[in-house]
């Protein structure tokens, strides 16, 4: 429609009065339209996202206690709330901890979860059934897994101690759980566990995007196993890995279900990450203008990898 | 191409939607709202967070009850114990706050301190017969606005065959409490079992070691909490407490202390229910071993708070008045403690109710003497909480000795 108006301008037909308004009418109509078909998806996301968004950061600057939902009185404090947040104890651990959970569970679940993927693309009985089954762990609610987890890492009577010293691997019960050097590892293990389906399914859907062609061709050039892996399955899975891989990260930075239900952050702040301390100071210490001053520094941590992934996305589309 | 008539439509209906969304929002938020009046009879509403029986189904009955004798209709609502202090802040902004809301007694300074409740004497609720810690529990700046019907706490439950076996009488202080257990440690069998694995429970269970010993909650690195927290180091230490103990909840300790894993365990009588349920176990209940032999133990005090909240409808104070009072009366307390395995709150009630449940009568003596844990700091309490909480858990994971953890803690609250 647009390019047909502009045509007529380029072709030097000189419009009449009445045929002005029309056109303007009818550019008047399109813009109208457009707004209207614009404005749901613009409502909700103002709605649920922006101001979610923009109220914590409105309260990361107030001091904002459990007297301020009755009253609404909410006093400005600059940024105090961030000074208390970064001069306490716990931040540096809390970054440290979220830094290798984040980078633990990334490079677990996606290395495992290549390997799977790569196994299922082979031809073999059963694979259906396996690959279903291998879903598992997604299905589970999160509070359930953690609970199950809690008993199979449990010191004294859980089945992984019970298996490890049954088999003299150990000397003695590992305390998975309990140990402040340990904790952490543990609490990666089991993100791990929980990450593997979204990793291995997304990569298995890479992989057979691939044809199988290529294989061909590359076999006939002498290239098989790790070099047919290294010259065409990875090249040609960089799209779909860079999403993996840049999502993981958004996800698992604001894990905080699995880590409240192994551990609530302990032993001794050991396994307490930038969203666990958040949860803390909100709901525990009642401290919401803190709390959201530590939501917002994982809101940008977050923010940088999504900008991240739109780039790639964007990279991507334009291949 | 899309008809004009078409078009309209879809405009038509995108409009609508979009103009109804925000409408359709606020009548969800406002459905919440607190009791009115339907058909001539007044409907109150009442919060608690019993999702659980014994609780939930003594709480049905109570409503039940109470509301017929105040003549009104009492519409209940449990919700999860985990997410009843969101669910209160969220209606305390919104304003619908129901008209009888029963709180755990240390988050009642926190909703007081909002200035979402009212005094209960303001609505003429009689706050005689209690002990100080009940009535200090309820008390924020002065004026009391919650009261308990029963109070909880803790002592020391202990395996009866274990201890005959090995020729044993229950411990009665830290000394013999320290020995028995490691003369019970035996294979999978540990001496004793306490929670250090939550942030509410781990400090409670601590509590009555640190006050006997002389300790107290405003300054949490004095040598008196330093040596309560040594002890509970040591006997994590020397084998005869599982390492498990720093991420145990209280429940957690019962199974084991219920699996025979534990010769002792620190812990509630709302956990004799659970323990009737393995005949095969004969315990018996004695008070927490003290410092030195002699002493009374000190003890929090556990319980839930009736509150009457602010809100908008005024016109039913008498009522509210009434059923508040019924809900702590002289009858709900009696009938509620046997029901949840507590005891009743007011200090004239004790004997009787002793005399009557003879499983109990171990908590009801001392029981008017039981401390609130809010008493010293008010809606200060939480941050005092969490770090004993953290404190607790460095020493007994070993990360930091008792005193460094302490002394960090101390700091962090400063």
């Amino acid at each position: 429609m647009s390019v047909g108006t502009a045509q007529a301008g380029v072709n030097g037909v000189v419009a009449g009065p009445r045929e002005v308004v029309r056109r303007r009418r009818r550019t008047l109509l399109t813009f109208t339209v457009r707004w209207i078909y614009f404005l749901p998806a613009a409502v909700y996301l103002a709605l649920f996202f922006g101001y979610p968004i923009v109220k914590n950061i409105t309260m990361s600057f107030q001091h904002y206690t459990t007297a301020t939902f009755y009253t609404g009185e909410a006093p400005w404090v600059g940024l105090s709330n961030y000074i208390a947040v970064i001069q306490s104890q716990v931040f540096g651990t809390t970054i440290v901890n979220t830094a290798i959970f984040t980078v633990g569970c990334i490079v677990g679940q996606f290395g495992l979860g290549l390997l799977l993927a790569l196994f299922f693309k082979q031809r073999f009985p059963l694979n259906g059934l396996l690959r279903s089954l291998l879903l598992l762990p997604w299905l589970l609610p999160l509070i359930v897994s953690s609970a199950v987890w809690k008993w199979i890492l449990d010191q004294d009577s859980g089945v992984l101690n019970e298996f490890l010293v049954g088999l003299h691997i150990t000397p003695g019960p590992v305390s998975w759980l309990t140990s402040p050097s340990l904790a952490l590892g543990s609490v990666i293990l089991v993100c791990i566990w929980v990450g593997i389906p979204f990793n291995a399914v997304i990569l298995y859907g890479g992989l057979q995007e691939i044809p199988t062609e290529l294989y061909e061709a590359a076999a006939l050039d002498g290239a098989t196993g790790w070099k047919a892996f290294r010259h065409v399955t990875w090249p040609l899975l960089r799209p779909v890995t860079d999403v993996v891989l840049v999502l993981g990260v958004v996800y698992t930075l604001k894990v905080i279900d699995i880590i409240l239900g192994l551990t609530d952050g302990g032993p001794a702040n050991a396994t307490q990450t930038i969203a666990t301390r958040s949860y803390q100071l909100s709901f525990s210490l009642f401290d919401f203008g803190q709390g959201s001053a530590m939501g917002n520094v994982l809101l940008v941590v977050s923010l940088i990898f999504a900008v991240i992934y739109l780039r790639l996305s964007r990279r991507s589309s334009n291949v | 191409m899309m008809s004009r008539s078409r078009k309209t439509t879809r405009f038509v209906v995108v409009t609508a939607a979009a103009l109804m969304l925000p409408s359709l929002l606020t009548a969800c938020s406002s459905s919440g709202g607190s009791g009115g009046s339907s058909g001539g009879k007044v409907t109150l509403t009442e919060e608690d967070y019993f999702t659980a029986d014994p609780d939930n189904t003594a709480y049905d009955d109570i409503m039940k009850r109470c509301g017929a004798k105040a003549g009104v209709t009492i519409k209940r609502t449990a919700v999860a114990p985990t997410s009843i202090i969101q669910k209160v802040l969220q209606q305390a902004s919104a304003k619908t706050l129901p008209d009888i809301l029963m709180l755990d007694n240390p988050t009642l300074q926190q909703v007081a301190a909002a200035g979402a409740l009212q005094p209960l004497t303001d609505l003429g609720v009689s706050t005689s017969g209690y002990p100080k810690g009940i009535l200090s529990t309820g008390t924020y700046k002065g004026k009391v606005y919650g009261l308990q019907p029963t109070a909880a706490s803790i002592a020391l439950f202990y395996n009866k065959d274990l201890f005959s076996a090995a020729g044993l009488q229950p411990p009665t202080t830290w000394d013999e409490l320290k020995a028995d257990a490691q003369k019970l440690t035996n294979g999978s069998t540990y001496g004793v079992a306490f929670s250090g694995g939550t942030q509410t429970e781990a400090p409670w269970q601590f509590l009555p070691f640190m006050w006997t010993n002389g300790g107290s909650e405003t300054k949490i690195d004095s040598p008196q909490v330093v040596q309560a927290l040594q002890y509970w180091t040591d006997l994590v230490d020397d084998g005869s407490a599982s390492k498990g103990v720093v991420n145990w909840s209280q429940s957690d300790a019962n199974s084991q202390f219920m699996a025979g894993k534990a010769a002792m365990q620190v812990n509630g009588a709302w956990n004799i229910p659970v323990l009737a349920k393995q005949p095969d176990l004969h315990y018996g209940v004695v008070p927490i071993p003290t410092p030195r032999a002699g002493q009374t133990v000190q003890l929090p005090l556990g319980g839930v708070v009736a509150t009457a909240p602010r809100t908008k409808d005024t016109g039913n104070q008498k009522a509210v008045s009434k059923v508040v009072s019924c809900i702590v009366g002289d009858t709900t307390q009696l009938s509620l403690a046997k029901a949840e395995n507590s005891v009743p709150a007011k200090t004239a009630l004790l004997e009787k109710f002793g005399n009557d449940n003879p499983e109990l009568k171990s908590f009801t003596e001392g029981s008017s003497g039981w401390r609130s844990r809010t008493a010293k700091l008010g809606d200060a309490w939480p941050k005092t909480e969490a770090a004993l909480f953290q404190a607790i858990q460095a020493a007994l994971s070993g990360k930091s000795s008792p005193s460094d953890a302490l002394s960090s803690a101390a700091q962090s609250i400063k």
